[in-house]
């Protein structure tokens, strides 16, 4: 039994991309294809979410996740307020559930909860009223679902389907949720090989576990890859010395035109942002023909619209 | 029981006859999803209409939305002209509480200001829950409220009607 899923299996919270089926994978992409056209009409908007109240819980700073978030609750209509928590009352010593149980109370429908802490957002899920549903905007290392979802996205629209792919995820995966969720994602959708590459000191213990071929080099690695997933090295989150210092990395771990041109001449190039240019990418690579990063923005938008949409509708029953 | 509903070739016809007199052929076609569209389509073979076939899911502007939930598989809605100022007939294949008519009237208003809109529908069965009528009806039949009328394609794209 699922605590994401509904006893009819619709979904309820989306707060991890584990343990959710292929089914509800493939529904939530189809369902934000056709989302896709909304922000092409003279009109940039669509009456679902009329009338609801969506609370962006930003305990963590973020720009590109919180407006696109933003972006998407307004597409559907929504009211969106937005709530650096970081900078307001949890720096007057306000638990978690009290700033809930007051947004509550300002009937909330639904919260986008980004925090430091694995876990939070499962921890507010658990604690909301039963009308109330949540969406995890990326809790400490354990998830990112929706970036995890639009990087599917972004793979099913250039690549046309999953079953023929391999697909390389490089850096440093030890901090990274958006790692572990691209992992779940792309391991249920189907795709018969999911590499990992980076040093043994980013790479999480156990990561094979996870269903993946692990890499120490670029070399072998990105060999006839259909897709790089390049993943943000997480200076703020080093504890120690795990690396000896950015350009090193840059030299073993940065995708530059020489390495690229190891996987497929089709491949394409993409990163969660934001990006250390010239630390784990090189901007020749990062602008480059092979580069749909900043189509993954766009795309983003579309699968939170579709994400939200499946989330508030129905719950009146 | 589909021996006592009408042929629906035969009803598209007679309904592309009755549009035809005053049909200005720089008009929009718009079908929704899915019967809707199929219904379109062959209109706009026999009125020689100038511009392609739009298509309408009206899921994103249902009423019952907070109810329902969402379809399961939403199709996106396609106009392949401007619909400032344009001429639209409105095509589904059924017509029952009217607000299907309701929602794909919204959704249209979001790609832009039509000049008119003109609703045709293969089957009317009555029961309006709203104030819309149709300008072009195949066929007005009484249905019983439990029963619902369902237009289906073959594979030789041939059209039929059944009532279950």
């Amino acid at each position: 039994m699922n605590f994401q899923l509904t006893s009819d299996g619709r979904l309820r919270h989306l707060l991890t991309l584990d343990g959710l089926p292929r089914a509800t994978l493939t529904q939530i992409l189809d369902t934000a294809e056709s989302f896709m056209d909304v922000g092409e009409r003279e009109v940039k908007k669509v009456p679902l979410l009329r009338g609801k109240a969506i609370f962006n819980l930003f305990f963590e700073p973020s720009t590109r996740t919180r407006t696109t978030f933003e972006i998407a609750a307004k597409r559907l209509s929504a009211d969106v307020v937005n709530l650096n928590i970081a900078t307001s009352s949890q720096s007057k010593g306000e638990a978690i559930l009290d700033t809930v149980d007051n947004l509550s109370a300002m009937h909330a429908d639904m919260f986008i909860v980004r925090h430091s802490q694995s876990g939070a957002a499962h921890f507010i899920a658990r604690h909301v009223a039963p009308h109330i549903t949540v969406v995890n905007a990326g809790d400490g290392r354990h998830a990112h679902p929706t970036q995890g979802l639009l990087d599917m996205f972004t793979i099913r629209r250039y690549k046309g389907a999953f079953h023929n792919l391999t697909v390389a995820i490089v850096g440093d995966l030890l901090h990274s949720r958006v790692a572990r969720s691209q992992i779940h994602a792309l391991t249920t959708l189907g795709v018969p090989e999911v590499r990992v590459i980076g040093p043994k000191t980013l790479l999480p213990a156990g990561v094979e576990q996870m269903g993946v071929k692990v890499f120490h080099d670029m070399e072998t690695g990105l060999r006839d890859c259909d897709v790089v997933i390049m993943l943000r090295l997480q200076n703020e989150r080093m504890r120690g010395a795990l690396l000896p210092s950015a350009q090193e990395y840059f030299k073993f771990f940065g995708l530059t035109p020489e390495k690229l041109a190891r996987a497929k001449p089709d491949a394409i190039v993409m990163h969660p942002g934001p990006m250390n240019r010239g630390v784990e990418i090189d901007s020749e690579v990062a602008d480059g023909p092979q580069s749909v990063i900043l189509p993954q923005v766009t795309y983003g938008i579309a699968v939170r619209m579709a994400v939200m949409a499946m989330l508030a509708g129905g719950t009146a029953a | 029981m589909t021996a006592s509903l009408p042929d629906a070739n035969a009803l598209i016809e007679s309904l592309a006859a009755a549009i035809a007199p005053a049909f200005d052929p720089d008009t929009l076609i718009v079908g929704i999803h899915t019967g809707g569209v199929w219904v379109a389509e062959r209109l706009h073979a026999l009125l020689r209409a100038r511009h392609p076939v739009g298509q309408l899911d009206i899921s994103f502007y249902r009423d019952d939305f907070s109810r329902i939930g969402l379809h399961p598989q939403v199709k996106p809605s396609s106009l392949p002209v401007d619909l400032e100022g344009r001429a639209i007939l409105l095509v589904d294949d059924v017509l029952y509480t009217g607000r299907t008519i309701r929602a794909a009237m919204n959704e249209l208003f979001d790609y832009g200001r039509p000049a008119l809109i003109r609703l045709a529908v293969l089957i009317d069965r009555g029961s309006r829950e709203l104030p819309i009528r149709p300008d072009y009806a195949g066929a007005a039949l009484d249905v019983p409220a439990h029963q619902n009328i369902h237009l289906s394609r073959l594979d030789d794209g041939h059209l039929t009607l059944t009532i279950a």
